[in-house]
Parts: structure tokens; C-alpha cells; sequence
């Protein structure tokens, strides 16, 4: 099917079930919000070997934060709810309460919470104090600085991780053009986030490789150097780079919502074709069909 | 829809009218709450013989007539919400556990004294140990919350466990005295000695008060928490500043008496 001038592909993304959650992270600055924020998401573009997926929801104003100050909110994804709890207090610990002037929050009310706040307490070694406020419990830890405050339980749904889409083009320069189009109109999708550095990925990769104990290998088919030397390349003529946008949600439907804005600007931005990436929809739970899609 | 029983006279004795909380009330009728016995003076009455019933509702409940000697005032309630339309006497909200109890008049003494959870509001003043502990007993409020548009009395959470205890006026002698935790924040000046004999929780006062010399100063610097804990005081109308919210407080310490793990937080002038 045709969208502005690109062919969109009638085939879906093959998305999985992934536990996720919110963190909101304030700080006297937005310089320092934005610092922990980058920092928090670091090393966390794919499952396959960060453990977890992570990225900036979007920048918060003083006044929609639990403590007035600037901040970031950001979406933190992990297979399963023990993973991801963990990865909660290893980052949160790592990189918020280690960066000046932060505090950290819960941004997400669900029935299923985790502890974090209450596991990095320990760091105050005895010198830690609580506080309840409105019937949430927040941590005081003492620290050089002065003082890092970070909420004791946060809330976790299980979301979707894994929504695609993959934009071809007929070079490095124009794909990734369209590729930035898209990421930028996806950024704006609440609830959504693109794990991968700028939020475009160019190594899409496959599961599996010739090699024992490479769980992931590069997606051949879709490389364009291999197109003259793999049968079932698909990469077209015409097409010199192709680049993927990995998108992560809260619940299936802001994945849907920025696939869907994230094709339009790609397809208006010089992408000469769309499509997504399955496994041939046995793997994951959550398939989002491009045509369903296309306006 | 709001159940509403106003006090013919003003009792010429305490009343102790603890069987008026909204759970106390919810599933019976009008006749059955007439019948409600209550303690007047040292003798038995009922609700019928002092009260005029009107109104319906089982989680809304509206007091109203002369209250300053009525007490126990939803003591002990678990949910809804009772309004006293003036006055309450003593033991107002003592030992609730949850609803919201609002007193548009004055509280007497021990108001919220003990209390568990819920919120004690208070238009007016409130008397002695507001949150308090009873004689005997270790801990005084030990969750919920207590808000006092006016000022309170000494001993204000005495024996304070949890929860957050505001005054937006002035505060007695010896607040938080021999407290175990939670938070007392006060607006207007405290009165001598806060914090005697406490042991881990904060007193936030926008005046600086005579502290005992058990009190040693820390440092001074912005409490992460404290700036949450305004910004809710003043969404729930409590007369917050931006320059409480922003400013630099002093971090003291103690008791040293006790375990010294107590803060009394002192706004400083703006700098």
C-alpha cells in the first residue's frame, strides 16, 4: 500500500510482553534532571544484552513534578517483574541518587508495585529516615551532598516491548533523515518509549546466529551490502540503508499510536518503503499490522 | 446526602458523644440512631433526648448547636466524614482511624489524640496535646493526619509515632515532646523547648524557637522532603509561602538525651 512515496509493506510487528515502569526524576536544574535522566537510560537499548530497555518519556515542567522542580520522566522496561524490579534499584541507585540535587519518584499508579526506594535505603546504613505523605512513603537518605529523597514502592504494568518499524531507503543519508522524522513525531506519544540511541537502531537483528551461544546476530536479509549475496535478501533494488525504530510502551496502545505517527513522518520524510519485524508471529503476543496503521 | 443532628442546649455537663462517627451511624434508622445512648455527665441519655435527627446518609454526618462540652466528637470513627459546625470539646477525633473528621470551631484538648489514620481538621484553635498520647501510654497519633488552621496548645504530638501533624498558627510549650517519629510542621511560633525527649521525629518551625541544649545544629540546607510536604499543606489550604518552599532551613539535632535522631528544621531568613 502506498503512503505519501513510500510503499508501506502488509505485514506486522511481532511485539512481546514486557513488565514496565515509570520513574519520574527531578532536580534543582533541568541540567541535572537531564543528567540522571541520560544517565538512567544508559546501556539499556536491548533486552539482548542491557537487561533491560529504557528511555526518556519526556521532559517534565517544575510544575508538573510531585516536588515543583524541573524533571524527566522516564519508562524503564524489563522481561519479567523480578527483573525488572531489579533493575530498578541497580539504576536508580546507580545513577539518580548518585547525581546532584536529584530526588526520584513513582510516575505510575498500578495495582503491581516493586520496592525501591525501601531496598536503597540500606545506603543510609542506619542513618536513613522515612516519611509517609498522603499514604506514600518516601526515603530520606543522607548523602555528602545533603540529602537524596527517592519513593519506596513503585508501580509496574506489564507493557509492550518490541513494536517496530523498519524504513528503507535509497541511502544512508535519506534513510536515516526519514528515520529522524519518525523518531521525533514518536518521542511525542505519551507513554512510549525508543530505546535506541537518537531512537533509531541500525543493526535490526535476528534471533539466533551460525554460532553457539550468539543469541542475536545481524539481520542479514536486510542488510544492503549483502543483497547480491543472500537468496532471500530483502533489501530492494534501489534501496542503499535501512534503519529500525524499536518502540516500547506502557500498553499496546501508544505502541500502535507511535508506529502510527512514526509511518507517516517517515513516509513524507523520503523513505521509499516501510515494513516491520516478525518472527513469523509465534513469539510474541502483540502483532500491530501496518495497514491497520496507514491512514 | 448529609445526616444531621443538632444539640438542642448547650449540655450543662460533658457529653460524650462518641457513638455520632458516620460508621457508628451508617445502617440504622432514624428512630434506631434516637435510641443511641450516650454519656451525659455520669448518667445515661440518648441521642433522641438531646438531639434533633434530620437528614439521611451514611457517610456524611453534619453536628451542629453549642459542641464546646461535647466530647469524644468522632472518636474512634473508621470512615465517612463528620463536620462539627462549631466547637468540639475534648477528644475530638481521638484514636479515628480513618474518614475525615472537620471541626469549623475550636478543638479542646487531645484532639486527634491517638488517632490512627484519616484526616482531624480544625478551622480554629486546638487545645493541649493535639495527636497526643494519653497518660500511660508511649505513643500518641500514629498515622493520619492532623491540620489546625489556628494554633495549638502545649505538648502538641506528644508521643507522636507517624504521621503529619500542621498548624498554621502558633504552637505551645514542649512540641513533640518524647516523640518517636512522624512530622509536626508549624507555621506560626513554636513555644519553648520542642523536641524535649524526642527521639526520631521532625519538627519544622517558620520562627526560630528557644531549643533545649540538647540540640545540636547540623548544617543548613533544603530538605528534599520538605518541599513535598508544603506543596501538599498548601493544595490542602494551609498558608504555605514560596519562600517556605524554596528556602534554606537549619538541620538541628536531638535529642541527645534520647537517641538523637530527632531534626528540628529552622527556616532561615532569606539569604
Amino acid at each position: 500500500m502506498r503512503l505519501h512515496d513510500a510503499e508501506v509493506e502488509d505485514t506486522f510487528a511481532e511485539a512481546f510482553g514486557m513488565w514496565g515502569a515509570r520513574i519520574v526524576v527531578t532536580a534543582d536544574t533541568p541540567g541535572w534532571a537531564d543528567h540522571a535522566a541520560r544517565s538512567l537510560t544508559g546501556f539499556a537499548t536491548s533486552v539482548i544484552g542491557c537487561k533491560c530497555e529504557a528511555g526518556i518519556e519526556r521532559v517534565l515542567e517544575a510544575g508538573e513534578t510531585p516536588d515543583g522542580r524541573p524533571g524527566v520522566a522516564v519508562l524503564l522496561f524489563a522481561p519479567d517483574e523480578e527483573g525488572l524490579g531489579k533493575r530498578l534499584v541497580e539504576r536508580v541507585g546507580m545513577t539518580v541518587l548518585t547525581c546532584p540535587t536529584t530526588a526520584c519518584f513513582n510516575g505510575l499508579a498500578a495495582d503491581d508495585e516493586t520496592d525501591v526506594g525501601g531496598k536503597l535505603r540500606y545506603f543510609g546504613d542506619g542513618w536513613q529516615a522515612s516519611k509517609v505523605l498522603d499514604g506514600r512513603r518516601y526515603w530520606r537518605i543522607p548523602v555528602m551532598e545533603g540529602e537524596f529523597l527517592v519513593e519506596e514502592r513503585f508501580g509496574i504494568v506489564e507493557g509492550v516491548g518490541g513494536g517496530n518499524i523498519i524504513i528503507l531507503a535509497e541511502d544512508v543519508a535519506t534513510a536515516l533523515g526519514a528515520a529522524e522524522a519518525a523518531a521525533e513525531a514518536m518521542r511525542a506519544v505519551e507513554g512510549a518509549i525508543l530505546p535506541f540511541p537518537g531512537g533509531i537502531a541500525r543493526s535490526g537483528s535476528k534471533v539466533g546466529s551460525r554460532y553457539s551461544g550468539q543469541m542475536a546476530s545481524t539481520n542479514h536479509e536486510l542488510c544492503p551490502t549483502l543483497r547480491a549475496q543472500v537468496d532471500e535478501s530483502k533489501v530492494p533494488d534501489g534501496v542503499g540503508s535501512v534503519f529500525e525504530i524499536v518502540i516500547d510502551g506502557l500498553a499496546p496502545e501508544p505502541v500502535a499510536e507511535a508506529m502510527r505517527v512514526g509511518l507517516d513522518a517517515a513516509a513524507r520524510a523520503g523513505a521509499s518503503r516501510i515494513t516491520a519485524g516478525n518472527y513469523g508471529g509465534d513469539l510474541g503476543e502483540h502483532h500491530f499490522h501496518l495497514k491497520e496503521l496507514v491512514p | 446526602m448529609t445526616l444531621e443532628l443538632t444539640l438542642r442546649e448547650a449540655p450543662v455537663a460533658p457529653l460524650n458523644a462518641d457513638a455520632l462517627g458516620p460508621d457508628r451511624l451508617a445502617g440504622l434508622s432514624r428512630a434506631d440512631i434516637e435510641r443511641l445512648e450516650l454519656f451525659y455527665g455520669n448518667r445515661r441519655s440518648t441521642v433522641g433526648e438531646l438531639f434533633d435527627v434530620s437528614g439521611a446518609g451514611e457517610e456524611d454526618v453534619r453536628v451542629a448547636g453549642d459542641l464546646a462540652r461535647v466530647t469524644h466528637l468522632g472518636a474512634g470513627m473508621s470512615r465517612g466524614r463528620l463536620t462539627v459546625a462549631g466547637d468540639a470539646g475534648a477528644h475530638a477525633g481521638a484514636g479515628m482511624s480513618d474518614g475525615e473528621l472537620v471541626v469549623e470551631g475550636d478543638a479542646g484538648d487531645w484532639a486527634g489524640a491517638e488517632m490512627h489514620g484519616g484526616r482531624l481538621v480544625v478551622r480554629g484553635s486546638a487545645g493541649r496535646r493535639l495527636g497526643g498520647a494519653y497518660a500511660g501510654t508511649r505513643a500518641g497519633m500514629q498515622g493520619g493526619e492532623i491540620f489546625v488552621h489556628g494554633d495549638a496548645g502545649d505538648e502538641a504530638g506528644a508521643g507522636l509515632r507517624r504521621g503529619l501533624i500542621a498548624v498554621a498558627g502558633r504552637v505551645g510549650a514542649a512540641a513533640g515532646l518524647s516523640a518517636l517519629a512522624g512530622t509536626i510542621v508549624a507555621f506560626g511560633a513554636v513555644g519553648a523547648h520542642p523536641g524535649a525527649g524526642m527521639r526520631r521525629a521532625s519538627i519544622v518551625a517558620m520562627t526560630a524557637p528557644t531549643l533545649l541544649p540538647t540540640y545540636a545544629s547540623a548544617c543548613t540546607y533544603r530538605p528534599p522532603f520538605l518541599r513535598l510536604c508544603l506543596r501538599r499543606l498548601r493544595a490542602l489550604g494551609l498558608p504555605v509561602t514560596d519562600e517556605q518552599i524554596e528556602g534554606f532551613y537549619t538541620r538541628w539535632s536531638g535529642d541527645s538525651v534520647e537517641l538523637r535522631r530527632g531534626e528540628i528544621l529552622i527556616l532561615e531568613p532569606p539569604r
